[in-house]
């Protein structure tokens, strides 16, 4: 099992060369610098030129990517050049928020979405699965601005029983406060995973309602209940878990919009102004950091295997 | 050996979804395929022929702007007094055109990857290294930075949205050929001293095409909608080409005044959108993976 | 361990975590004052000598305070200055500081902090240029006085330290003015009404500032940027919101007290809220323009200028980018209608807003179809509907349009590019100046000078003796007679198309007090009921 956990982090590490060079070349290569931004509107070409020397945007790519990359050793991410915050604080500020949407529209998404996959599968062929399949296709269909839009109008400012924007901490405001300034983007950014996971979990489930061993199981007269928890879904736990995995991955696109809607101080927005301001070190830094997040996740999700299936093993 | 790689897991859960007895299946089928195939065609023909018969989408009458739906303009007139009926009619040809190049380019350049992945043990390593690194960056980013490199235009909105979306088209064929080469027959072959190309041609590839296939129209579908945030965001296609997500994001501002410039363009995604997933499952469920189902 | 999974031991442990983490909610700040603000943009950089953005000088104005400062009539009055004299022969100028300036760190304001702040923005701002080159010397003749020698008349002496916008020259203590000008400072110490809170600021989202209490302000009541700045509230806190929708959503949930620029089509929904009031507060507005670069063809040719020019209908890019009409009123001098400069010499040129005219204008020109390439920061909206309405206007009089979306970013970088097209250059590009940059001759959009100039880079040399002589007279009489000169110059190059002025409303909730009509906005003297 260890030396399965070396094996893996070994070999992230060319993946987290090649993404490093990846961006590195990309953003150097983009039109558009922050100099000019910066220089403003009485900017000279003199004064533009001098601004990028000073940032050592003139040097050559190689002696720029060797300052970042030794930079990286000593643990610095660089300071962003706009703020000239150093990148690890500012993404310090905004992880939490990101953290906890994406926390709680896992725990929302499964909640939901396993009960009504499995209840789907269960009762094969019925108006209730016929909805839920249905939804789990209009679920993929609905642009994520869209609903946030829509939501917001309906809950928050017709219905006023819910906050129209803004996050909470919980560790200042506590516990429900902050819940309630997370439903709605919750709800919004959930719907897609919700349709995803359901989708899943029926057809996994289903097969398995189909295996002998549950045949047996009812025969020997054990409880729907008990053979949908202790059969079917930890049997179908394996797939599912896969499927959550990814979709954290594919998650980021929705927390960046989701974000913008709901005005979240989170990573999301923080990448998207960053790309658009062109403040290089905050890019790179932020890519390189949830590149880490996502093999992280991948490390996690095939770690889990063995919990829920113990016939796997490294 | 089973393969508890993610792949191998996800390839069998979407697949399992074909296992099903009940009646249901057989009615989804050939309704399914019907009808969002119906609908496909429906939105592709408007896309074809629609920007024949509307009115100039780019025309600007500033006069005019913020008119709600009416017998004059159907959609109603957005801020600078643009028809929105025309520019969603257009926006529908983009959004096609957009979902259909990227699904083909993508599963194309995916399908040659992974057979070579795949077959050729030396590459694999290098081929799907390089994909783990691009499928760790978040796709919505990459894109964002890759329009910002090369402008926006129609043919960069694509390629962002390919990029993406190739890693996982390349290991769901790698996964087909790894195990397809396992086979009793394929080993056969090449005992028989049959070359490579003609093992491809005959063995490996009838295998991967049915996965492909459904992986195609997601693609499709994601791109669709990528494309949209994409637009929203700002990064997306140059307003002067009406695509839905570059009608919906101009429209944003408006939500609370003139809430048909998100309105129309959103029911117009999401139905297409929908259309074309519903096609995918249809197929998915009558095209014949059994290759696959082992996988 | 699917034990914890137990309905049982579930509900316990939610029980216990609702509990715990609830009893964490702070007890809300006793009867603090909190005055909560949607500013225009985001606050990405805090040094207002470094850059010129309108976002960051409104910063300024929160933790600084200046030697002098515009009131409503736009005359430089006394700020920091208790009272100065001037020579003779107007060549020296003594100011004294008022007593009791202190920085937000206890240490007493000097005279010697105040040259160091004027010679670090003297490196920067074009006004600031033209008064240090007049100038033969600038001392601190002890810790109360300056002093300042010109080597030659200089009529406005007054209005440049007393700028109201970009740059404006604010006073830092020496140790952060002595940072290089072309480098961001690191200390944000500053003598003016707020504090700002550097371990609270989240870029991209929320900037804090608390009061300070050992400001003394004047006795003068509130004027535009002069007068007496009371805070009048214990924090202001910035929260930048992406999403228009959701800004005017929360200022009408009232999580939210003050919404600094709402789009002007949100107005009638704000309107309509018995809650809100929304309103003009910039009595100059914003003037468009339209720029073109005179570097490169067709537009090197001033006849294809004119000619464009001509096919350009204020009314056509107001309301399209603005709406309704309350908004925006169509101008056709150069200076913001309604200020001192105001003239109508040359302006017919403007206000043929007539595409027959124009193509007949074009057609008489030696035109041949060269691409006119615009550059459309999509991200900006007003921005993005000027472009595409010039696109329009130009193809309607026959010429041939290419129209490049991008960025803001991209933007301020590709204008700042002299190279021909091909090599990433461009020929019109579409932006604003708030009323106050483009009052008087001197702003930098009016230059002829194309090494020292604006975006664009017209020549002329007759503009640029008019200038000059601008900046020494000193009479009114004189500065309408070189005003007018100066606009009749600029439209006979066609230095630029003026698209007309529009005003951007504030929108406030009714328990807001205190509003200072100004073209910039201050946050001093506003309390929240």
């Amino acid at each position: 099992m260890y030396l399965y956990l070396l094996k893996r982090v070994l070999s992230t590490i060319p993946v987290v060369v090649i993404v490093v060079l990846f961006v590195f070349l990309m953003l150097r290569l983009a039109p558009g610098d922050p100099a000019a931004v910066i220089a403003g509107d009485y900017a000279t070409a003199e004064d533009v030129e001098r601004i990028r020397e000073q940032l050592g945007l003139n040097d050559a790519i190689p002696v720029q990517m060797y300052r970042w990359i030794t930079q990286l050793g000593s643990g610095d991410l660089g300071t962003a050049i706009f703020s000239k915050l150093p990148v690890t604080t500012l993404i310090g500020q905004r992880l939490e928020p990101t953290l906890l949407l994406s926390l709680t529209t896992i725990v929302f998404t499964v909640l939901i979405a396993v009960p009504l996959g499995t209840l789907a599968a269960y009762k094969a062929g019925s108006w209730i699965d016929r909805f839920v399949m249905l939804f789990s296709v209009a679920g993929f269909s609905v642009p994520v601005f869209v609903l946030g839009y829509i939501l917001i109008y309906v809950l928050a400012m017709h219905l006023q029983i819910l906050p129209v924007q803004g996050y909470k901490s919980p560790f200042e405001h506590g516990f429900w406060i902050f819940l309630r300034h997370m439903v709605l983007p919750t709800m919004t950014l959930s719907v897609i995973y919700i349709a995803l996971i359901a989708r899943m979990t029926r057809a996994s489930v289903q097969e398995i309602l189909q295996e002998d061993y549950v045949r047996t199981a009812r025969a020997k007269g054990q409880s729907e209940f008990k053979i949908l928890m202790r059969h079917a879904l930890r049997n179908a736990a394996v797939p599912i878990v896969t499927v959550i995995g990814l979709g954290i991955a594919l998650m980021i696109g929705g927390v960046v919009v989701t974000e913008s809607v709901y005005n979240i101080p989170g990573l999301g927005r923080l990448v998207l102004d960053a790309v658009l301001a062109r403040d290089y070190p905050v890019i790179q830094g932020l890519i390189l950091f949830f590149s880490f997040v996502y093999i992280l996740i991948n490390l996690l999700i095939d770690l889990s295997y063995t919990f829920f299936d113990p016939r796997i093993r490294y | 050996m089973t393969d508890h790689s993610q792949d191998a897991i996800m390839a069998d859960a979407v697949l399992s979804e074909r296992e099903d007895p009940s009646q249901l299946a057989g009615m989804l089928n050939n309704r399914a395929i019907f009808w969002g195939g119906a609908l496909l065609i429906l939105f592709a023909l408007i896309a074809a022929i629609g920007p024949f018969l509307t009115l100039d989408p780019t025309e600007l009458n500033p006069i005019k702007r913020l008119k709600s739906p009416s017998a004059e303009a159907w959609f109603g007139s957005d801020f600078l007094g643009r028809d929105i009926f025309s520019r969603v009619v257009y926006g529908a040809r983009v959004s096609l055109v957009v979902g259909i190049a990227v699904a083909l380019i993508s599963v194309g350049i995916g399908l040659i990857l992974g057979l070579v992945a795949g077959y050729v043990r030396v590459l694999d390593a290098v081929i799907m290294r390089t994909m783990d690194g691009l499928m760790s960056i978040p796709a919505i980013l990459l894109a964002i930075a890759l329009i910002s490199l090369s402008g926006a235009t129609l043919g960069t909105v694509i390629l962002a949205i390919v990029i993406p979306e190739v890693p996982r088209v390349v290991r769901l064929v790698r996964a087909v050929v790894l195990t397809v080469r396992e086979e009793p027959y394929v080993e056969a072959a090449i005992a028989a001293g049959t070359r490579l190309p003609l093992i491809l041609k005959r063995h490996i590839l009838p295998n991967t095409i049915a996965p492909l296939i459904v992986q195609a129209t997601y693609v499709c579908a994601s791109a669709m909608l990528t494309e949209s945030i994409l637009g929203f965001l700002g990064a997306g296609i140059p307003p002067e080409i009406p695509s839905w997500g570059n009608i919906m994001s101009e429209g944003r501002t408006y939500f609370q005044i003139s809430p048909w410039i998100i309105f129309f363009p959103g029911i117009g995604l999401a139905l297409t959108v929908l259309a074309v997933n519903i096609v995918g499952d249809g197929l998915r469920d009558t095209l014949d993976p059994r290759i696959a189902r082992k996988i | 361990m699917l034990r914890w999974f137990k309905p049982r031991n579930l509900s316990a442990i939610a029980v216990a975590l609702s509990v715990g983490l609830g009893g964490m909610a702070s007890t809300d700040a006793s009867a603090e004052s909190v005055l909560k603000v949607i500013p225009h943009a985001d606050l990405k950089n805090l040094d207002p000598i470094w850059t010129t953005a309108y976002i960051t000088r409104n910063h300024g104005y929160m933790i600084y305070d200046t030697l002098f400062a515009m009131d409503e009539s736009f005359t430089p009055q006394p700020q920091m200055v208790e009272d100065w004299t001037t020579s003779e022969d107007g060549l020296t100028w003594t100011f004294n500081l008022r007593a009791g300036l202190k920085w937000h760190d206890g240490a007493d304001v000097t005279a010697a902090d105040c040259v160091a702040s004027l010679e670090r923005w003297g490196k920067r701002d074009g006004m600031g240029q033209q008064l240090f080159g007049a100038m033969e010397s600038l001392t601190a003749e002890d810790a109360d006085t300056i002093v300042m020698k010109l080597s030659e008349p200089f009529g406005l002496v007054l209005e440049s330290i007393g700028k109201i916008s970009s740059n404006v020259p604010f006073m830092m203590p020496a140790r952060a003015a002595a940072t290089d000008a072309f480098e961001q400072i690191d200390d944000y110490t500053g003598s003016g009404p707020f504090v700002f809170q550097k371990d609270e600021w989240v870029p991209g989202s929320t900037v804090v500032y608390t009061k300070f209490d050992d400001y003394v302000p004047r006795s003068e009541p509130a004027s535009a940027a002069s007068g007496g700045k009371i805070a009048k509230v214990d924090k202001v806190i910035w929260t930048y919101f992406p999403d228009q929708t959701t800004a005017m959503n929360a200022l009408m949930a009232g999580e939210i007290d003050f919404f600094e620029s709402p789009s002007n089509d949100l107005m009638p929904i704000l309107d309509a809220n018995p809650d809100v009031t929304a309103e003009i507060n910039d009595p100059l507005g914003n003037i468009g323009f339209s720029r073109f670069n005179h570097l490169l063809p067709p537009f090197d040719d001033v006849d294809v200028r004119r000619a464009a020019i001509m096919a350009m209908k204020q009314e056509d890019y107001l309301a399209g980018a603005f709406g309704d009409q309350k908004f925006w009123k169509t101008c056709y001098s150069v200076f913001p209608c309604g200020t001192p400069l105001t003239n109508d010499v040359g302006s017919d040129l403007m206000r043929t807003g007539d595409i027959e005219a124009a193509k007949a204008a074009l057609a008489a020109t030696s035109y041949d179809g060269t691409p006119v390439v615009i550059m459309q920061p999509t991200d900006i909206p007003a921005l993005s509907a000027f472009s595409l309405i010039t696109a329009e206007k130009l193809r309607d009089i026959g010429m041939t349009v290419e129209v490049q979306a991008m960025d803001w970013s991209t933007l301020t970088s590709r204008r700042a590019l002299r190279d021909p097209v091909a090599d990433g250059g461009w020929n019109i590009f579409h932006t604003w100046w708030i009323g106050a940059d483009v009052i008087d001759p001197m702003a930098i959009a009016f230059s002829g000078n194309p090494d020292a100039g604006w975006f664009g880079w017209p020549t002329d040399a007759e503009l640029e003796t008019a200038r000059t002589a601008f900046a020494k007279a000193s009479t009114l009489d004189e500065k309408q007679e070189l005003g007018a000169k100066v606009q009749e110059r600029l439209w006979a190059i066609g230095a630029s198309g003026q698209l007309g002025q529009f005003f951007t409303p504030v929108a406030y909730r009714n328990n807001v007090e205190g509003l200072i009509k100004s073209p910039v906005q201050f946050f001093w003297n506003m309390s929240v009921e």
